[in-house]
């Protein structure tokens, strides 16, 4: 009988990472059963006999796998007389060496027959990943669902704006149906608790609008100029973009996401079944507060931030402040003031309707509120931003120069 | 003899008796408490190798938290926990790493990874702990982990966001099985499939436990589970584990809480339903 081992040293692997990583946790049992798999080719009566031995579980295979494929045909039976041990890993391993091999099974445990045979009635393929699709084609498809979404989100986001004026026009005439108390609770939230943050901020760019204008004015020695500068670019620009933004970011993010979470938890629907409407109950309210909103918060932001480059004139260019209201009342007309305070209102109605809409569109899952208000945040700055320079061509075409 | 040495004999007795037949998961005086909030107080429960044991109580008793005490997830107060005779509490992550590989875990809702498919949430456990085992095999492995659980073969390369609760779990099966563990840990398995689907979850669930041998730690509020594939309950009430034992054992104690469970109108359907069962099969 010429017997063939294959990786004779094989046993010395049984002291390998593995039995060194499994033995503190394994009882006496399985400690003995913790030998590496190995196999060995021999010949039995003319016949090609593959004998395996060890333990046949996912830690002990090691190269056993990779062994087996090496295995060229025929070969007639595969031995398990010496096998301790197997789980379906090592079964189905089996499994696959039987079907390439055409190999039977010698065996005096029925349980590994058993096993094998408990695999190999699963076996059929299933794809791991979903099918591939090439980049160029991918592109392609994104860039068209891409063209197809915004359009579909501008339609939406018009059909959202037409449902609150609905909404609007059912509650003028039934004004018992206006909700104040929601009203005045986002008056709250959406006015009062901002007060601090925005008032930082115009501070700070006020500063910092005084601070790089003077720089250059310098140069032509026109730092009277910066006042000019200041006023007139806060009261109509910077005071209302600013706070939009800010507003956007806290307000219009909050409402996306609440109700997102609303739509998720079907609070919207049960609002529908007792007979409240969402839109006056849930969209108006905000909307409102939003509108009213802005206007003041924007007036607000505008004259901290003309006192934040007064405070820096009065530091770094010796103007003192008398001079400097002085001065800001002869170069900014009041239809600056205007101007932006007619903005503020339609900026309002942007951020509020993009943060509400995007909330509504929530369906499936948690991750979609994520989404929906990050969408609504985006759309609603970059909404404002479009809209103020159709505005910013307005209003010269007034003549509010 | 003196009683109280009968009554001692008895008892090394027994716990020889339990030793041979072989103890999976030992929990010694749990305490588990949150801020003033006491869950578990000398909270005491074996599980035997090869069974499966049902865990039941009302909501709010802990039946999570002792599942997370065992696992890890959640360091007790106070107690011993013993997974195969190795201690569980204050073991480094690396330690214990060699436990880990012999259990899965099924979390309520699935818990699969949300940016991998199916299939590769079967592979995550297999790469993580194997990584000698080539992608060759490994995708076969995960597609006759995904077959066995009984999921149809097109769900291997769909994401979890694509599939129904009941696919979700057997997913979840799919990925606890992934390297043959010795113990199987299901909270609620049941929880939110329609009765047909519950019912082929627990057929499932017993078909594996007899092919791999596992030693099952189940969780349930179904009471159909509890009757069709439970070996043993262990009944969680009063801080503790208030009576263990078959069903018939516990509708034998005169707790409160188990009479109420076992025998309102749902115990008795469901006992209804295992005896009709073995009208069937005489």
């Amino acid at each position: 009988m010429s017997e063939t081992f294959w990786g004779a040293p094989s046993f010395d692997r049984a002291d390998g990472p593995f039995r060194l990583a499994v033995q503190p946790i394994m009882d006496h049992t399985t400690a003995l059963m913790n030998k590496a798999a190995d196999l060995a080719q021999e010949v039995r009566e003319g016949r090609t006999v593959i004998r395996l031995s060890g333990n046949l579980s996912i830690a002990c295979l090691n190269d056993l796998p990779d062994r087996l494929d090496a295995v060229e045909g025929p070969v007639d039976t595969i031995d398990l007389s010496d096998v301790d041990y197997m789980d379906t890993i090592g079964a189905w391993v089996l499994h696959r060496t039987i079907k390439r091999l055409g190999a039977r099974i010698e065996s005096d445990k029925c349980d590994a027959e058993r096993l094998i045979a408990a695999v190999g009635r699963v076996d059929e393929p299933v794809n791991i990943r979903p099918d591939y699709i090439p980049p160029w084609q991918r592109v392609v498809g994104q860039i068209g669902e891409a063209v197809v979404n915004s359009g579909t989100t501008l339609l939406g986001l018009l059909g959202f704006f037409g449902g609150t004026l609905v909404a609007t026009w059912n509650v003028i005439r039934h004004p018992g149906r206006f909700r104040i108390n929601a009203v005045v609770q986002r008056f709250e939230v959406v006015g009062v608790s901002a007060l601090g943050i925005i008032g930082l901020m115009s501070f700070l760019i006020g500063i910092v609008i005084a601070q790089q204008g003077s720089v250059q004015l310098r140069q032509f020695g026109m730092e009277m100029l910066t006042i000019n500068l200041v006023g007139r670019l806060t009261f109509r620009e910077l005071g209302v973009l600013m706070t939009a933004i800010m507003v956007a970011g806290r307000s219009g993010s909050a409402f996306a996401a609440q109700l997102g979470t609303m739509k998720l938890t079907e609070e919207v629907d049960a609002m529908r079944t007792i007979g409240v409407s969402p839109m006056e109950a849930l969209v108006l309210p905000r909307t409102l507060a939003v509108v009213v909103m802005m206007p003041l918060l924007s007036f607000y932001a505008s004259i901290v931030a003309i006192i934040g480059g007064g405070f820096l004139c009065a530091v770094s260019l010796d103007i003192p402040p008398i001079t400097f209201v002085q001065r800001l009342r002869e170069v900014v007309p009041i239809h600056d003031l205007w101007v932006g305070l007619i903005k503020a209102p339609v900026f309002g109605v942007i951020i509020a309707l993009a943060g509400c809409f995007q909330g509504m569109q929530v369906k499936a899952n948690a991750e979609e509120v994520g989404l929906r208000t990050t969408s609504a945040v985006v759309q609603a700055i970059f909404l404002v931003i479009v809209l103020d320079a159709f505005f910013a061509v307005f209003f010269t075409w007034v003549g509010w120069n | 003899m003196a009683p109280e040495e009968e009554i001692a004999e008895e008892e090394a007795r027994v716990e020889k008796a339990v030793e041979r037949d072989g103890i999976a998961i030992s929990v010694r005086n749990l305490k588990n408490s949150f801020g003033e909030q006491v869950v578990h107080e000398g909270l005491n429960l074996d599980v035997r190798k090869g069974e499966i044991l049902g865990v039941v109580g009302g909501s709010g008793t802990g039946k999570s938290v002792l599942m997370r005490s065992i696992i890890g997830l959640q360091t007790p107060d106070e107690g011993e926990v013993h997974v195969f005779g190795e201690s569980m509490i204050g073991r480094l992550d690396d330690e214990a790493l060699a436990i880990r590989k012999r259990w899965g875990v099924l979390f309520q809702g699935g818990a699969l990874f949300s940016t991998l498919t199916v299939a590769e949430n079967v592979e995550v456990p297999i790469r993580e702990y194997y990584p000698n085992i080539g992608p060759k095999l490994r995708d076969e492995i995960a597609a006759y982990k995904i077959r066995m659980t009984g999921l149809p073969a097109e769900a291997g390369p769909k994401y979890p966001a694509e599939l129904s609760g009941g696919m979700k779990k057997r997913a979840g099966l799919a990925r606890a099985l992934a390297l043959d563990p010795d113990l199987l840990f299901l909270d609620e398995p049941t929880a939110g499939l329609d009765p047909i689907g519950a019912a082929a979850f627990d057929d499932q669930t017993r078909k594996l436990q007899q092919t791999l041998g596992l030693t099952v730690f189940l969780i349930t509020h179904d009471l159909d589970t509890l009757y069709s594939i439970c070996d043993r309950v262990a009944v969680l009430a009063d801080r503790k584990v208030t009576a263990v034992g078959t069903i018939d054992e516990l509708l034998a104690t005169d707790h409160p809480w188990i009479q109420e469970y076992f025998n309102g109108p749902r115990g008795r359907a469901a006992t209804a339903a295992v005896a009709r069962e073995k009208d069937k099969r005489r």
